[in-house]
């Protein structure tokens, strides 16, 4: 079952809550999804730790009902 | 994971200076991600190895508990995850992987 663009936005600001969630439907099929996160709360963090972050928001969907989401994150310039 | 999966996985990831988990093969990959993968590691010329998870359960299951990280494909370096292909794709464009292999490549 594919995930609403809004639903993954809003998971990962619940758990990320200084974070500026841009999604884009890659496909238009709402189901191959690109997210760009930046938070200051990722300061100091690595590339992979801030990742992990973010999969921990989506609760354990990524590599399940979330197959094909391209991830960057970044901290506020 | 049975800890049997895990020395293999451990051995692999040790044994081989670039390792890549991907779906598929460097020749056929099966999944957009991996194959973006394997194009980065063609364009930096670095040579690696490869381990086709669909060819093994064990491993496909084992690597996500083992690196903790639910997806494929996964690059580890001189024995250390490095990330996945969006990870991958950063970092090549920022130079960060060639930086990484460079002394791969060399050896």
């Amino acid at each position: 079952m594919p995930m609403a663009a809004d639903d993954i936005a809003a998971m990962i600001r619940a758990a990320i809550p200084d974070a500026d969630v841009q999604i884009t439907d890659l496909a238009g099929d709402g189901d191959h999804y690109a997210a760009h996160v930046t938070a200051a709360s990722f300061a100091g963090m690595s590339r992979v730790a801030r990742t992990r972050a973010v999969y921990a928001a989506l609760g354990g969907r990524m590599g399940g009902e979330l197959h094909a989401l391209q991830l960057t994150t970044a901290v506020p310039a | 994971m049975t800890d049997d999966t895990n020395a293999r996985i451990d051995a692999l990831v040790k044994d081989n200076a670039v390792l890549l988990f991907m779906k598929g093969t460097p020749l056929f990959p099966q999944c957009g991600f991996s194959s973006r993968a394997v194009a980065i590691l063609n364009h930096l010329d670095v040579p690696f190895e490869s381990v086709d998870v669909l060819q093994d359960q064990g491993i496909r299951h084992g690597i996500k508990a083992y690196s903790d990280w639910p997806t494929i494909p996964q690059l580890y370096v001189k024995g250390e995850f490095v990330g996945g292909s969006d990870i991958m794709m950063e970092m090549y464009e920022s130079g960060e992987l060639a930086e990484l292999v460079q002394d791969v490549k060399t050896a």
